[in-house]
């Protein structure tokens, strides 16, 4: 657990993060509208801890790992990254704060280029950066690879010849030979197998402790997030609808969108399989065009007058919740 | 004794590849009662879509039934002609697909693929035909079915397209439902909404179903009993309560260790299974799971063990060698004094 009082200054600090993706029709390409993928987040994540940020596809948690990252700069908003915002970073100083700030990819076998070497993959971010000479860059390989559970013979490997749960441990070697502080973690489980999934979840939380590393640990699902995350934010088309710690989410939820995921989670004990629960009804509406006031009224079981007309804030609190009538 | 609407009898399926002959599903046997859910579990490779596609006798080019048997309501099918296999199959078989993305022809509309199959096997006329069409996508809760059926594919969401399977491999009210990870392209919530759609489904119909999924959750919700997979064979097969409460096999016990439940304690360390599941062209001798078992003696790296039936439980079988001599030494004493 990290000591949030110890450290009362945050790593990253995001605030009213906006992310619009133009929609272009016609022979002219007229904008005709925006998918509004993230409309305004704020958090904070502080050092050596892990926020989750979950939600079902589409509602804009991927897109908020990439626009953090820089990989897809925000419409609007900032990210501020110990201490220096991001936008306004530009050459050498972007460069290097960029060796601070890693991204693990969800899919093993699309993100690692097929036709070069595991030794070239990893040994490139090194020489990218100028981090290492060319002739520390063999052992650096060799001992990053020990780290992350594979052995120095399989440098001369290609991407092929392993399976999903290797490549993602090769992912994690790429993003941590840097020596980051944060690493995005985007849906790093989620296209591996049960048993290889645990692997995986283990290797980044002995990691975390071993080089005080921070996470973003990006998933659509509750299981992994429960074990790895010291606070959940959830996310429903763009917007964070709940932040707080962990045990509060799964104990005591706040948000009728949370509770109704909590209970959509298939629960691997048969004597359960009767219980109380709510299935929520409907598909998430379409974010380029997303409903007036509560994004969530559509869906929600609670749904009154107000939630049509006027937009929930995000509450100031610890636990914070952005719902006109939250569940106690 | 009770009909069995399928009975699958040592099922052995090889693939052709450029590496040679590979033996994908072996030794697998299971019944199926009418109206029952019958789970299958495992990792990717352990070869539980084989074992349903080779029940739909849709194995491609390379896929071949070796071995055994396969009886569909009396009927042996592996030896079936095409063309009877034809009848049966979108018929008294139905199949829905993982990937509700890529499973319905993107050229045609939703109406005209239903229409396709109802016409085929229940000899309705056209405008019969679309009536019940529209009828099966109301009854999978799909709103607006009447303007639905004339869209395409791609304007419905991946729920709304897995509704649409659904409707239409029940539409000629199979006795058999076979589900190949039916929700794992979905997310959490139309997870739900699709499996709460499924039992519905089975209440009325008293169909058979055959779900095939690599989460413990939705086989814990759906199945009434349940065979678990690991390369290419039936590992452990037992009533889903028996399964749950009272795993044997040590690759049971640890996949079911290594998911992060919700009431897991977060400052516990996950549990894992070591290595990874053995290659196909690279069996390991004996028993499969012995690299990755912490409790492989001797014995498992060279001899294979068979399927040994737990004493004292109906139907609780476990192929492992651990459980051998409990077999015997209850075999002995009749009373169920078993130190496990």
């Amino acid at each position: 657990m990290p000591k949030l009082s110890e450290n009362p200054k945050p790593l990253l600090v995001v605030e009213k993060l906006k992310k619009y993706y133009p929609i272009n029709k016609g022979i002219i390409s007229r904008t005709v509208g925006h998918v509004k993928a993230v409309d305004g987040i704020d958090f904070q994540i502080y050092p050596g801890e892990t926020l989750a940020l979950v939600g079902e596809s589409g509602c804009g948690k991927s897109t908020t790992g990439r626009a953090i990252v820089q990989l897809d700069p925000p419409t609007e908003g900032r990210v501020i990254f110990a201490g220096q915002d991001m936008a306004a970073l530009q050459g050498a100083e972007l460069r290097k704060a960029r060796t601070d700030l890693q991204i693990i990819f969800q899919d093993p076998y699309s993100s690692l280029n097929p036709r070069k070497r595991i030794g070239d993959l990893l040994a490139e971010p090194l020489l990218a950066h100028k981090l290492a000479q060319k002739s520390e860059v063999s052992q650096k390989v060799d001992e990053i690879l020990e780290i992350v559970g594979l052995t120095k013979y399989h440098k001369s490997r290609y991407p092929h010849e392993f399976s999903g749960g290797q490549r993602q441990r090769i992912g994690i070697a790429r993003a941590l030979i840097l020596q980051p502080k944060l690493i995005v973690c985007d849906e790093p489980v989620s296209a591996l197998d049960v048993s290889i999934q645990a692997q995986v979840l283990n290797l980044l939380k002995d990691l975390q402790k071993e080089f005080q590393l921070t996470y973003l640990f990006i998933a659509h699902g509750l299981g992994a997030v429960k074990y790895i995350s010291d606070r959940i934010a959830i996310m429903y088309l763009g917007k964070i609808v709940e932040l707080a710690k962990t045990q509060e989410i799964f104990q005591s939820p706040r948000h009728p969108y949370t509770q109704a995921l909590l209970h959509a989670y298939p629960i691997p004990n048969p004597h359960l399989r009767n219980r109380e629960r709510i299935v929520m009804e409907g598909d998430v509406p379409n974010p380029a065009n997303p409903p007036m006031g509560c994004r969530f009224h559509t869906r929600c079981p609670l749904a009154k007058e107000i939630c049509r007309e006027q937009t929930p804030d995000l509450t100031k609190t610890t636990h914070a919740v952005a719902c006109h009538f939250p569940l106690v | 004794m009770e009909n069995n609407v399928l009975e699958v009898d040592k099922l052995q399926v090889a693939f052709r590849t450029d590496k040679g002959e590979v033996v994908s599903v072996d030794e697998v046997t299971f019944q199926l009662k009418q109206g029952e859910t019958i789970g299958i579990v495992g990792e990717s490779g352990c070869g539980k879509s084989v074992t349903s596609l080779s029940v739909m006798r849709l194995l491609g080019r390379t896929g071949q039934i070796k071995k055994g048997t396969i009886r569909f309501d009396g009927k042996e099918i592996t030896q079936l002609p095409e063309d009877q296999m034809r009848g049966i199959r979108g018929n008294e078989i139905s199949m829905i697909f993982q990937e509700p993305m890529t499973s319905l022809n993107p050229v045609f509309s939703i109406g005209n693929q239903m229409l396709e199959l109802i016409r085929l096997h229940m000899k309705m006329s056209k405008s019969e035909a679309r009536a019940y069409a529209i009828d099966m996508l109301k009854k999978v809760g799909i709103p607006r079915a009447e303007q639905i059926i004339d869209e395409y594919p791609h304007k419905l969401s991946g729920g709304m397209r897995q509704r649409v399977m659904i409707a239409m491999a029940l539409s000629c009210k199979p006795k058999l439902l076979i589900a190949d990870e039916p929700t794992t392209a979905l997310d959490v919530t139309i997870q739900a909404q699709i499996l709460e759609l499924m039992k519905k489904l089975r209440q009325e119909s008293q169909t058979s179903i055959m779900i095939i999924s690599h989460d413990l959750g939705v086989i814990a919700e759906m199945a009434d009993k349940v065979l678990v997979m690991y390369a290419g064979q039936v590992v452990e097969e037992a009533d889903v309560f028996t399964l749950f409460d009272d795993p044997k096999h040590p690759y049971t016990i640890g996949l079911m260790e290594s998911i992060p439940h919700l009431e897991h304690d977060s400052q516990q360390k996950l549990y894992s299974i070591p290595g990874t599941v053995p290659h196909l062209h690279a069996m390991p001798k004996g028993c499969r799971f012995h690299q990755r078992c912490q409790h492989a003696t001797e014995q498992c790296t060279t001899q294979k063990p068979p399927l040994l039936t737990i004493q004292g439980s109906s139907g609780h079988r476990v192929r492992c060698w651990l459980y051998q001599e409990e077999e015997q030494m209850a075999a002995g004493y009749s009373q169920n004094e078993v130190i496990a």
